[in-house]
């Protein structure tokens, strides 16, 4: 099977930050998700997939075209929808609409149409006059109408009110139905990411600091509260991201559990009082404090 | 139609939310034994849940017994829903035994535990969620 994308030894280099030996697979048909604070890299790779920015080193196949020779064929399969992509003011979603489905003849009439009910934009007025959840829907239709085997989207939700943030979603997860096509998509809001992506790929500071399936990285994580007095070498204990006390109360994040670390808490004279799963907003930001070992 | 109702405000994980809700139904008889379930690619798009944690879900499900799964062909509810009732058996006998033992520990008399478990059932009952914990 052909992976919707891979790339291995990736670095590209910028006067004031550097993606570094980033490799990295998405089999066909899942999603996968791109976490990591501002500047750590989501936005360089994702311009890297598509071919806006050619890397300094190391390979990308896209669908199977390797990258930058093959990248006609490439940008075929690509829906890219970022931000900073503008669409003309003074005209319409129709007129935009026109000018897209000349380009591509995978265009698709209805499921456009389903998605102008869905995201409830009109498609006479002209974009000048949308609101800034309602561009991002509109560049979403545009992008999503095509039926792209490979989504790379920059930030989708970011900006959205909640029913607009809901509403993409939807349109996201319906990609879905289709086990043949594919999104990678980064995002900030960490709840997006857990409930929607297979996959998780953290970049920290030009570097990728896990890359998982969501289950098992989720997995690995737990908040154990005890009580007792903290034992002096707990926190250089490999498993463990961070402790906290307060008095006799102590809380600790575990990166890599184990179903014995309740056991070996209470050897070192800890009541372990509750073991609870961590959010991956929790994860993310103990793991970046941490130094960045997830 | 909704197939599950999965919120993130529950406090559960959504894998976990989605076993409880088939077992719920399944045990509720709402579906049959045979009875063909969602594929995973489905009940995830239609619930906006990766399909990761829909699968995790019915791996988790079928190693229960609760539901059956052939290849190629999809899943259905268990045609013998016994394994999974004896697994619940079995699960709710260690519980009890467990619940004895800490009883035990903090000193609690017969009739003292039978009160504790009314004010759990009573608690239960005022918080309208479905099936809750772990499978076996």
């Amino acid at each position: 099977m052909t992976a919707a994308f891979a790339v291995s030894g990736l670095c590209k280099r910028y006067p004031h930050f550097a993606l570094q030996d980033v490799s990295l697979t998405l089999a066909e048909g899942e999603v996968m998700g791109l976490v990591g604070v501002n500047g750590a890299g989501k936005t360089t790779l994702l311009r890297l997939l598509t071919g806006l920015a050619a890397p300094d080193a190391g390979s990308i196949d896209v669908l199977g075209h390797r990258l930058p020779q093959a990248q006609v064929a490439a940008k075929r399969g690509i829906g890219f929808a970022s931000e900073d992509m503008r669409l003309y003011r003074s005209q319409s979603l129709d007129w935009h609409i026109a000018l897209v489905r000349q380009i591509y003849p995978e265009w698709d009439d209805n499921y456009a149409a389903s998605l102008m009910r869905r995201f409830d934009l009109r498609a006479q007025q002209p974009i000048g006059g949308y609101s800034h959840g309602q561009r991002v829907k509109a560049l979403l239709l545009l992008c999503l109408a095509r039926r792209p085997r490979l989504l790379l989207l920059d930030e989708p939700t970011t900006g959205l009110d909640p029913v607009a943030r809901a509403e993409v979603l939807e349109a996201l997860a319906d990609v879905l139905r289709d086990e043949r096509r594919s999104v990678l998509f980064s995002s900030h809001n960490t709840h997006d990411v857990e409930q929607l992506a297979d996959h998780i790929a953290f970049l920290h500071g030009g570097r990728l600091l896990a890359h998982r399936d969501k289950e098992s990285f989720l997995d690995d994580w737990r908040r154990v509260l005890c009580l007792g007095s903290l034992p002096p070498t707990l926190a250089n204990w490999p498993e463990v991201a961070q402790v906290r006390s307060a008095g006799s109360q102590i809380e600790v994040k575990l990166r890599a559990w184990r179903d014995d670390l309740p056991e070996r808490l209470a050897a070192q004279g800890l009541t372990v009082q509750r073991v609870d799963p961590m959010a991956l907003e929790d994860i993310f930001v103990t793991a970046v404090r941490a130094g960045g070992a997830a | 139609m909704n197939v599950l109702l999965l919120s993130a405000s529950d406090a559960r994980p959504m894998y976990q939310q989605i076993i409880d809700q088939i077992t719920t139904r399944v045990m509720a008889g709402d579906w049959l034994p045979g009875q063909a379930l969602p594929s995973i690619r489905e009940l995830a798009a239609s619930s906006g849940v990766s399909v990761i944690t829909v699968k995790r879900a019915y791996e988790d499900l079928e190693r229960a017994g609760l539901i059956a799964t052939r290849h190629g062909k999809g899943s259905v509810v268990a045609e013998r829903l016994d394994q999974a009732r004896g697994l619940f058996e079995d699960a709710l006998t260690r519980s009890l035994v467990d619940a004895i033992a800490h009883a035990t520990r903090l000193g609690l008399d017969r009739g003292q535990l039978h009160q504790r478990l009314d004010v759990e059932l009573d608690a239960a009952e005022s918080t309208p969620t479905p099936t809750q914990g772990n499978l076996p």
